[in-house]
């Protein structure tokens, strides 16, 4: 193997490996590496969101959403199901296949565009040397022109509730849940929190989650956050805010769960199994050498400016490495841009328009700023709703709750942000971040003919609402 | 081909105008609608804009020129091909991405555009590969058109910044409008026997009315809010019907009843006081007057008033209670015989069945031409608009 290289990457996670294929596409000479190793000890390209995270639990949720369909939600149309059975062990199987496919995709797309896949632990040194240490223990030196850190990030753990992996188990565990449990506890109802807890309680888990803050999901737009809670608290979600865990006890095959509410009260609670996803933290570990010269900040992630650059020249850093949310897309995007400075375009990245999505059902998914944002910001702004419980095409599928909410300056029109809950939220909300892309106002989108019936009408009632101009719902002001 | 570039035709009320600003100069190329000349009347500024596209040949008013209607005022000489900078828009397609001189605009750019007739070709884009946004037009401000009057009123402003212990004196010439409002303030004064009746009314009742139903009269009514004009309005067309004299006015040696109720609402701007005018009032809802009145003031502040819409009048409302003003007596708006003046609402002391209570009161101000009205009439007319406004519920049983 050569040990000199134009770019190495340590990390083939989305941020990663799209940063390298995209390197090599440029012309540049690349290696990717990769410290993953999967149940067989071989290694595997993809990182947490391939292997442990948003594919698997994708998986798991459409396959659990068609159970709880198929049990409860037939009837309705005229269909009469006697019993309904899953075989969870499939279910897991299938979602195995998934990954092995697209991990196996990774490699063969590194393979058609030369870059090199070297599977080991990388580690920065000073003066943009990488020392690998395969997975057979052998130590070598790789020269970099340029490196780009790509290493994701980890679990946090929190000391009240270690991880096991038996009883208390991290996001990785619980997607490899073999038995459904019957009481599932979960401590934090944030994305993960309730991805997870929506597939087990779709499978008959009785789910409570427990979240310390007072808010739920506080960083997403208010009223999106009050119409999802009220719709999973109907799915049957437990979720307690303001509860903060103080301690776990196993006692033989259950955990009990201590937590203190935000009235002071201490409660406890019983469960068979608990998942701990308090959050992910950059994974930092054994990646910096001392003296390699890359900053981390305080909260372990690794210091870079706008474009990624971290203060060592020709040293990038990508993805949930970095600071910003922690999404496979804008990690993806990171990557891109990096390799394009690198081969010396003016790549840049819009973080304004990064849009985020929770896969429950129905899907939460936003793009830009909270009402509440744009309050805090001053200016004036309107807003137009659009309920799902309105649209021909939702009714149809027999699946309406949520709104579309898009917000947009009131002088200028300019959309500021949209937030949907409800079937599809994910791509009728990329139809909005693509149009804010182009600096359109809520009238482009209302103006834009929208094909019928669609959910995505949703999307142009919601605009059009923004001036007053709804036709399938009541306006609540004036038409300018 | 030459063509004339002419005022345009002025309304029987309007004689003459004057030339106001050259936008364009003999030489200049221009494009149809491209601004030219602006010629300011009695009343508004009257935009010309160049009927086709070419070169000006010959300009033959200079600024400060009596223009008459329909007078010629400068040639183009027409050029045959579209040479000119800025296309003409979206020739093809209606609605989508209409280019620019190679730039791209947002659908909603070149709506926003056209209506406020601006070209685009000026407008900076800041969008996606420099687009031309919605934003981008509404954040476009026009270099300023200079009129006589507004010119002046800065000057004036800054003249008075003058250091003690020097005396100076400016002279400015009045501006055509000012002048206009001055004539014809004289003639009323001089032509009609102008007298003012007072009175009051106890607005509680409108004012209750107003919070009680506010919320369901704007949900309603489409976001318009329901003020003290709409009501007022009725009540004045209500007593109106009951005393044909007040809404007639002198023709000559004839007295003209009008058989309708056009009222006028004065709305102050920065050139003077406009009225414009709510035609059949008679016929319009206490919403359709509230809108009204709300698109007035609007088009009134922005200068865009048309001549039509300030002409003829039966009737004038004027408010200033707006400024603070407790009392007044209003000036008649001629041809017509009165003038109904509102004022402050105060809360004040009075006295109700030998109680003294608290009461938001407001003076009621009525001055009429009494060649026409008498004193009589004049004050049963008021007071009859007096217990319209306090008793709502006698304006629908017509009692």
């Amino acid at each position: 193997m050569s040990n000199h290289f134009d770019v190495v990457v340590i990390g083939s996670g989305p941020a990663g490996y799209v940063a390298a294929i995209r390197a090599a596409q440029l012309g540049l000479k690349t290696a990717c590496i990769e410290k993953w190793k999967n149940t067989d000890g071989k290694g595997v390209n993809g990182g947490t969101c391939l292997n442990v995270g948003c594919i698997p639990s994708k998986a798991l949720l459409d396959s659990s959403q068609k159970f709880h369909e198929t049990a409860k939600d037939l009837s309705v149309h005229g269909i009469s199901v006697d019993s309904v059975d899953i075989d969870i062990s499939a279910m897991l199987e299938r979602k195995n296949k998934i990954i092995n496919q697209l991990t196996g995709g990774i490699a063969g797309l590194f393979k058609a565009n030369g870059v090199t896949a070297l599977y080991g632990t990388g580690k920065l040194l000073s003066g943009k040397k990488v020392e690998l240490t395969d997975n057979e223990g052998s130590v070598s030196l790789i020269d970099a022109q340029n490196v780009i850190l790509a290493s994701g990030s980890l679990p946090i753990s929190i000391p009240v509730a270690p991880v096991d992996n038996d009883l208390i188990l991290d996001s990785t565990g619980a997607l490899e849940l073999e038995e459904v449990p019957k009481r599932l506890g979960i401590i934090g109802a944030g994305v993960i929190g309730l991805e997870l807890g929506s597939v087990w309680a779709r499978l008959g888990s009785e789910v409570i989650l427990l979240e310390a803050l007072d808010d739920f999901l506080a960083i997403m737009d208010k009223a999106i956050a009050k119409e999802s809670k009220k719709i999973f608290s109907k799915q049957g979600l437990d979720i307690r805010l303001g509860a903060r865990v103080t301690g776990t006890k196993i006692n033989g095959r259950e955990v009990e769960v201590t937590y203190k509410t935000s009235g002071g009260e201490e409660l406890s609670q019983t469960f068979d199994k608990l998942i701990v996803c308090v959050g992910r933290r950059p994974y930092t570990d054994g990646l910096l050498a001392p003296g390699c010269g890359v900053d981390v900040d305080e909260r372990g992630s690794v210091f870079v400016n706008e474009f990624c650059a971290t203060n060592v020249p020709g040293v990038y850093a990508v993805g949930d490495l970095v600071r910003g949310p922690m999404l496979a897309h804008k990690g993806s995007e990171e990557g891109v841009m990096v390799a394009e400075r690198i081969a010396g375009h003016k790549a840049q990245m819009n973080y304004d328009i990064v849009p985020n999505v929770i896969y429950t059902h129905p899907e939460v998914a936003s793009v830009g700023l909270t009402e509440e944002q744009v309050k805090a910001g001053g200016e004036p702004y309107n807003v137009g709703v659009f309920p799902f419980s309105a649209s021909g095409r939702a009714m149809a599928a027999n699946d309406t709750d949520g709104l579309v909410k898009i917000i947009a300056n009131a002088d200028t029109d300019r959309i500021l942000g949209c937030h949907i809950v409800g079937p599809s939220a994910a791509d009728l909300t990329q139809q909005v971040a693509i149009a804010m892309e182009f600096g359109s106002s809520a009238e482009d989108l209302g103006m834009t003919v929208f094909g019928h019936p669609t959910l995505s009408e949703a999307v142009h009632e919601a605009a059009l609402a923004v001036n007053g101009s709804a036709i399938h719902i009541a306006n609540r002001k004036r038409r300018s | 081909m030459a063509i004339e570039i002419k005022a345009p035709t002025y309304p029987e009320s309007v004689q003459e105008g004057t030339l106001a600003t050259w936008h364009k100069q003999a030489g200049d190329q221009v494009s149809r609608d491209d601004l030219i000349v602006d010629i300011e009347t009695d009343k508004v500024v009257l935009e010309v804009v160049a009927p086709a596209s070419g070169t000006i040949t010959e300009v033959l008013k200079v600024e400060g020129d009596i223009v008459l209607s329909n007078e010629v005022l400068a040639r183009i000489e027409e050029t045959s091909s579209v040479e000119s900078v800025q296309p003409p828009a979206a020739s093809a397609k209606i609605e989508s991405d209409a280019e620019i001189g190679g730039v791209l605009v947002n659908p909603s750019a070149k709506k926003l555009a056209d209506e406020r007739d601006i070209d685009l070709a000026l407008v900076k884009g800041t969008g996606k590969g420099g687009r031309i946004t919605k934003e981008d037009v509404v954040n476009y401000a026009p270099p300023p058109v200079i009129t006589a009057g507004a010119e002046e009123n800065v000057q004036e402003a800054v003249e008075v910044m003058i250091q003690s212990g020097e005396r100076v004196e400016r002279r400015v010439a009045m501006t055509r409008m000012r002048s206009r409002i001055s004539e014809r303030l004289m003639s009323v004064t001089q032509s009609t026997a102008m007298l003012t009746t007072f009175n009051e009314v106890d607005m509680s009742t409108m004012m209750g009315l107003r919070k009680q139903y506010q919320d369901e009269f704007t949900k309603i009514h489409n976001g318009t809010r329901l003020g003290f004009m709409g009501m007022f309005v009725k009540a004045a067309v209500e007593a109106l019907k009951r005393f044909p004299l007040v809404n007639a006015s002198i023709d000559g040696t004839d007295i003209v009843y009008h058989g309708f109720q056009d009222i006028g609402v004065a709305v102050s701007t920065d050139r003077g006081l406009v009225v414009p005018v709510l035609r059949n009032a008679e016929n319009m809802s206490i919403a359709t007057v509230e809108n009204a009145i709300s698109d007035y003031a609007g088009k009134a502040r922005d200068g865009k008033l048309t001549i039509d819409e300030m002409t003829g009048g039966t009737f004038t409302i004027t408010n200033g209670g707006v400024y603070g003003s407790l009392l007044s007596t209003p000036i008649l708006n001629p041809p017509q015989s009165a003038i109904l003046g509102m004022h402050k609402i105060q809360q004040r002391p009075v006295a109700i069945e030998g109680q003294v209570v608290v009461r938001p009161m407001m003076n009621l101000a009525l001055s009429y031409d009494h060649r026409l009205i008498d004193g009589k009439d004049a004050v049963r007319f008021l007071v009859a608009i007096k217990e319209l406004v306090e008793d709502p519920a006698k304006i629908l049983l017509e009692i």
